[in-house]
């Protein structure tokens, strides 16, 4: 008739984040090289050609890196007070940087001294960039000018006072020499063209604006300030297009993924956040020890450096080919393919005479112990090393499945000394667990009921029991204090829903709303 | 009911086939089965219904087969008549009124002409003391016949027919009652009793519970209440019997057979495990495990190939004398209550309830037939008493049927309830439902009500005890590698109560929720609470949506015995009515609804439209007792009534559960005689045709692999013959003669062995052929002397042979030549 039914093992909804393709794009990378700077690391620019060196702006210095080199390629140390954006020329063979002193500085890649000094400004320089026809240097001051320089003869070109407060940020466009893009404390955006002398564009960001980004096409803009990050059409004459508020502290650093998909973002908060550029949702999330200030990312996102106020600087390298191998397996060597069709594939003749074997149908160890009504034994293989700790889901189908049978209490009884204490220790383990909890408390019953008369023969048992005792006086004082918080949020969401006119009976309703996506996993209580 | 005297309260199948037990026929190729009133013939390989034998006006409560004539069948009923059958053609032969209920009939090869009966041993009805008679059956050429000359054979045997048992070539006979053996020897007309102590020392009980005769020896074997099966021997002493005691089944011992050579025994019980043991050597046995239910009966061929047992659960299996399942006949399951609701399948139109534990069953209105079970639980069935198993409380189908909403329960002594709701998806390769969610504990306490909406959007409503509602919905799969699932959308409640039935309207925008005196109106799209209606006192036991053109009314039935109709456009009520509705319900494919009302310990039936005063149909007194189950069933076509109080049974047919477990429904007299004739014509063959389309299918794999070979080579598919092909592609009107056909006809489906050979034959010696012509007359005998003197003459001197033809010629004179032989003699 119909052969045995195996126990079934209940699949649990996994807990915590869902695996996608993001996230193991985002976590195929290598444990992090931390290097310790002098100061918080304000700024990180990588060089757009290869071998693609960053300058790492810290301090009073600037070091540039390698791109697997642990030790700084090279250290720009000429200045007087903190180094601010220390960024490279389109070609990478010159940097240019600000600084405290109000003086930025131009440095040759390959030189160690300065070739230029612009002096002007009256306050200390945040923003340095080249624009796109590389003969020419913005930049923005906290004396709130943003003013354009001639590399050649270092003469100040021009000079916007529209901002009230410290600039902070700033680009050049890379496609048009002419536009020149700020962000200030003022919550302000602003796009200049150099051929008049104001600014095209005002935009509000409601924030002071930390961090700037243009997009590869220049249509959008991308501003951070506060908790806020913001994208902008330009196209459109600076029309709001998204905010995102994913963070809960400043959002201080912005940067593009090298196909333009995916946009990151750092914060005080100590996350880089990834999101999608089409749906602006987060899909990915990086921790990060301290604040982060400064982020960069080098083409085809071979790193993620990540630079932050306690002076660290954190450098992932993608993992190679060869890194995603595992090592030479320690398994025994299973037979080949070829062992298991042996034979299969074999196409019976006409005449033929075919006689079929009984296929024997695999049974997991404790089904055929069951199929037998071998209640204990069951039992034995369900709480065997690897099932107990990796998969508790079985050793509970198991018990549930003896419960049905009106058979655990035989199951559990007559075992000895280190019977019980494997038992003892797989509740301990687990029966705080919710999803398990209706069986294992059960469980527990039982066998203090059955075991309750030998307590004091065993150290060891006693010891168990103690610390079971222990978990449950600590679960039952979590359960206490989490409805103390039910209550109160209860009270809260019931000031916060506005009355309703007419008095209708839906005083349900705001409940019903708060967990529609219940799955009816009821907490043990 | 004279007025409507014309729609009538019927059977409709669904009859127990596992009361008795059933019996192969002399050639092992029937099964006739007591079911209801009448018997069923089954064939034994296919498991169709072959025969319908149907003339008893009560129960039939037993079988023998004839013992002098092999192809005729006694069968006895409580009507108190003895009938006797020719079930091969399904023939009533004769019936022998004996006038008083005859709980079961034997018969035995040594006594020609006598019935023997198991008739109360009083005569008033009541009485539960029986006791065997012999009837000799008159000789007369009539076909109704008085029988009433009893001779008692046994006083106080039981009414079970297990109970009673023919020894060694009808020599003597055994009966077992509660803790006694009587064998009764017809020879020295002398009976011995034998006695068992109450109850032995472990608390265990002695009492017998059935009977069976070795076939060669003077053995009996009993088996008892305790599971342990006994064989007695030398039991022709008083004092000097013995027996010897064996146990293996932990619960009753229901069936026990001995095979007709004696040399094994089979034992089933409440384990569903059939038990085979060797006489003489009862430490071997051979199993055949998880049958499904507990055995009631075990019977075996008279060739001894096939055993066959009936189940608990009205299922007969046939069994291969190796121990292997041949055959499964089932039946309408019927526990000892439906626990779900009657639905009906939108795809295969099947009634669908739960039927075997934690299953739910298909089955066909139409055919009388369990379809299949579906497997809810997925568990392996513990037979204990005792045990609280998993059982389906709840189903539902959506519309297209393509989703099936199951919840099954189980309530646990102490601890608390274990639900589980599962969402099935119907497969359209496998034709059948596959899991596709689970969702453990969907309600903290009963789920008291579960509907699909009828619209096309997969909605899923279900009402708990624990005072909410939940709507689930099929949700997208979140990543590329999932499948859609269903998850909670929407959790309603209203003021903590409970809520006991719900209801969508027609168009699935509206769902009412009746929370105790309260119905609650919700839209679906916002899952807004739109009105309340109330109609106090009372819990609302029942709620109802009128269809089409009565949509706007929605109706409840409350437990204080009010029928209220609600027009949902003024929310208002529009009227109500006193009556104890038990049941309320409304037709899918019209706007009647129906309205079961308990009436002084009996049921009745109303039809009605929510929008008329007057009941379009109605039925005093359909069944005792009140009936909590019924279903609209959509016709598969049309009938053409034409009075005004047949319509309502034109387009769908209500069927019904009476409350002792009896499936009825309402039918006019005209549509049962359609039936009744057309079941007639359709007779079916009991053969199994070997048609390459059977052996193609391979429906039995057990069957043996020779035996397909060598059927294969026996049938020749005749339909490459010109001569068919002719017969069948040529115009009617143009065929010669059908006498002239006939014989072409069936010399083209003669497959000679001489056939075979001719062929070659014929493209070897076409050049003889032609000088032979002269002497053609001789035919066959000539010609094949001149192959022999050919091949010897030709052989050697004619090297232009090639290889492959010496070798046929070779072959050739190997062939056997006998017929050629037997021709001659002619």
């Amino acid at each position: 008739m119909s052969s045995f039914k195996p126990t079934k093992i209940p699949v649990y909804p996994k807990l915590g984040e869902k695996v996608t393709q993001e996230t193991l794009y985002w976590k195929d990378y290598k444990p992090p090289i931390q290097i310790k700077e002098y100061g918080a690391i304000t700024n990180i620019d990588f060089s757009p050609v290869a071998p693609y060196n960053f300058a790492v702006t810290a301090f009073t210095r600037i070091h540039i890196y390698g791109p697997f080199s642990q030790e700084p390629v090279k250290t720009f140390t000429k200045f007087k007070d903190n180094a601010y954006c220390g960024r490279f020329r389109s070609d990478g063979q010159l940097l240019v940087a600000g600084c405290e002193d109000s003086v930025v500085r131009l440095f040759d890649v390959a030189g160690k001294v300065a070739l230029r000094m612009f002096k002007g400004h009256s306050k200390a320089v945040h923003v340095t960039d080249f624009t796109s026809d590389r003969y020419h240097i913005l930049t923005g001051s906290d004396d709130s000018t943003c003013r354009l320089w001639d590399v050649p003869n270092s003469v100040e070109l021009s000079s916007y006072k529209e901002h009230t407060d410290y600039i902070r940020c700033g680009v050049a466009s890379k496609l048009n020499s002419n536009l020149l893009i700020t962000g200030s404390y003022d919550h302000t955006l602003k796009v200049f063209d150099t051929r008049t002398d104001k600014s095209v564009i005002t935009m509000d960001h409601g924030q002071p604006v930390e961090s700037l980004l243009l997009y590869p096409s220049e249509g959008l803009l991308v501003s951070a300030g506060g908790r806020y990050v913001k994208v902008w059409d330009l196209l459109k004459a600076g029309q709001p297009l998204v905010s995102l508020k994913n963070h809960h502290k400043t959002v201080t650093c912005l940067c593009l993924s090298s196909n333009g998909q995916r946009l990151l973002s750092g914060s005080l908060d100590r996350h880089v956040k990834v999101y999608n550029t089409t749906t602006y949702k987060v899909v990915h999330n990086f921790d990060y020890a301290a604040s982060i200030l400064s982020l960069g990312l080098a083409p085809n996102d071979e790193s993620i450096v990540v630079g932050m106020t306690n002076g660290i600087l954190s450098i992932k390298h993608r993992k190679g080919p060869e890194d995603s191998k595992p090592g030479p397996s320690l398994q025994r060597r299973r037979p080949t393919y070829r062992v298991f069709v042996k034979g299969k594939n074999f196409i019976p003749k006409q005449e033929d005479y075919l006689v079929s074997k009984h296929v024997k149908e695999h049974l997991a160890k404790h089904d055929k112990q069951l199929k037998k009504f071998n209640v204990s034994k069951a039992l034995d293989s369900a709480l065997e090393a690897n099932k107990r700790t990796r998969k508790p889901e079985i050793t509970v189908a198991v018990l549930k499945e003896l419960d049905r049978r009106g058979k655990l209490r035989n199951a559990l009884a007559g075992r000895d000394e280190h019977g019980l204490s494997l038992l003892l220790s797989f509740l301990i383990g687990h029966l705080v667990d919710q999803r398990f909890a209706p069986v294992l408390v059960m469980t527990a019953d039982m066998i203090l009921d059955i075991y309750g008369s030998t307590v004091g023969q065993s150290p060891l048992i006693d010891r168990q029991l103690l610390h079971l005792q222990e978990l449950l006086e600590r679960e039952i004082n979590y359960e206490q204090d989490l409805l103390a918080v039910l209550g109160m949020l209860d009270t809260l969401f019931a000031c916060g829903v506005p009355k309703q006119e007419v008095p209708r009976s839906g005083t349900s309703r705001p409940n019903g709303l708060e967990e529609p996506k219940t799955t009816a996993q009821t907490a043990a209580s | 009911m004279v007025e409507h005297g014309e729609i009538r309260v019927v059977h409709r199948g669904g009859s127990k086939l596992n009361f008795r037990q059933p019996i192969f026929t002399h050639d092992s190729r029937f099964l006739l089965c007591a079911s209801g009133d009448g018997v069923k013939v089954f064939s034994a390989s296919t498991e169709e219904c072959v025969h319908h034998l149907l003339a008893h006006t009560g129960l039939v409560t037993g079988l023998s087969l004839r013992p002098s004539n092999q192809l005729q069948v006694f069968s006895c009923s409580l009507d108190g008549t003895v009938r006797l059958w020719d079930y091969t053609d399904g023939i009533l032969i004769k019936t022998f009124s004996i006038g008083c209920p005859i709980y079961a009939v034997y018969s035995s090869g040594s006594h020609d002409g006598v019935l023997f009966l198991t008739v109360p041993a009083k005569d008033d009805k009541k009485s539960d003391t029986f006791r065997l008679v012999a009837v000799q059956l008159p000789q007369s050429p009539e076909q109704f016949v008085e029988a009433r000359e009893f001779s008692a054979v046994l006083e106080d045997v039981s009414s079970n027919p297990a109970a009673v048992s023919f020894g060694r070539g009808g020599h003597f006979i055994a009966s077992v009652n509660n803790l006694q053996l009587e064998v009764f020897f017809f020879k020295k007309q002398k009976s011995y009793r034998f006695y068992l102590p109450e109850d032995n020392k472990h608390g265990q009980k002695n009492t017998f519970t059935c009977t069976t005769c070795h076939p060669k020896e003077d053995c009996i074997a009993t088996g008892h209440e305790d599971g342990k099966i006994r064989l007695w021997r030398n039991f022709n002493h008083k004092k000097e019997y013995t027996y010897s005691t064996h146990h293996w089944h932990h619960t009753a011992v229901g069936a026990l057979s001995f095979t007709p050579e004696g040399t094994n025994f089979l034992s089933g019980g409440g384990e569903s495990v059939l038990v085979q043991w060797r006489y003489n050597q009862e430490t071997q046995k051979d199993f055949l495990p998880r049958l499904g239910a507990a055995i009631s009966h075990i019977s075996v061929s008279p060739d001894g190939c096939l055993f066959c047992t009936s189940h608990s659960d009205n299922k007969i299996i046939v069994i291969h004398s190796y121990i292997k399942i041949s055959a499964v006949i089932q039946g309408l399951v019927q526990g000892d209550r439906i626990k779900t609701d009657l639905i009906v399948d939108p795809l295969s139109k099947a009634l669908v309830m739960n039927g075997k534990p934690g299953h739910l069953q298909f089955y066909s209105l139409q055919r009388d037939k369990l379809l299949y079970n579906l497997d809810i639980v997925q568990q392996e069935y513990i037979h204990e008493s005792g045990l609280n198993q998993f059982d389906v409380v709840k189903a539902d189908f959506d519309t297209g049927g393509k989703w099936l909403a199951t919840v099954e329960e189980r309530k646990q002594n102490s601890a608390e309830l274990e639900l589980n709701l599962k969402l099935w998806a119907f497969d359209e390769q496998t034709q059948s439902f596959v899991l596709n969610t689970t969702v453990s504990a969907p309600h903290e306490d009963r789920v008291t009500d579960l509907s699909f909406s009828p619209d096309q959007t997969t909605l899923l409503v279900s009402t708990g005890n624990d005072g909410l509602f939940k709507a689930w919905t099929l949700t997208a799969p979140t990543a590329e590698d999932e499948s859609a699932s269903w998850s909670c959308d929407f959790v309603g409640s209203y003021h903590g109560l409970a809520p006991q039935c719900c209801s969508f309207s027609a168009d699935g925008s509206l769902l009412a929720v009746a929370f105790r005196e309260v119905v609650t109106v919700w839209s679906t799209v916002t899952w807004d609470l739109l009105t309340t209606l109330s109609q106090p006192p009372g819990d609302i036991r029942n709620l109802c949506f009128g269809r089409q053109s009565c949509s706007k009314y929605l109706l409840g039935t409350t437990d204080k015995n009010q029928l209220c109709c609600w027009n949902l456009l003024t929310c208002s009520l529009e009227w109500s009515t006193s009556m104890d509705v038990s049941l309320l319900l409304s037709d899918p494919l019209s706007e009647n609804m129906a309205a079961f009302c308990s009436e002084a310990g009996c049921t009745d039936l109303f039809v009605f439209r929510p929008s008329e005063p007057r009941p379009l149909f109605s039925h005093k007194a359909v069944c005792p007792g009140r009936v909590l189950r019924a279903v609209f069933t959509p016709r598969e076509e049309p009938l053409e009534g034409s009075e005004e109080q047949l319509q309502w049974i034109n387009r769908s047919q209500l069927h019904f559960f009476s409350p002792n477990m009896e499936l009825l429904t309402f039918s006019t007299k005209a549509e049962e005689d359609r039936l009744t004739a057309s079941s007639k014509q359709l007779v079916i063959d009991d053969h199994v045709a070997m048609t390459p389309f059977y052996l193609l299918l391979g429906k039995r794999p057990q069957t043996d692999a020779r035996e397909v070979a060598a059927v294969t080579d026996r049938v020749q598919p005749p339909q490459g013959s010109s001569a068919i092909r002719e017969l069948l592609q040529t115009p009617a009107h143009v065929l010669p003669s059908t006498s002239q056909l006939c014989s072409m006809f069936v010399q083209s489906l003669l497959v000679s062995t001489a056939d075979k050979r001719e062929p070659t034959n014929v493209t070897e010696e076409e050049m003889e052929s032609e000088k032979e012509e002269e002497d053609s007359e001789e035919e066959e005998t000539s010609r094949v002397t001149a192959i022999k003197n050919q091949d010897q003459t030709r052989d050697p001197k004619d090297p232009g042979l090639t290889k492959a033809q010496t070798r046929e010629l070779r072959q050739l004179r190997k062939l056997d030549y006998s017929w050629v032989g037997a021709l001659v003699e002619f």
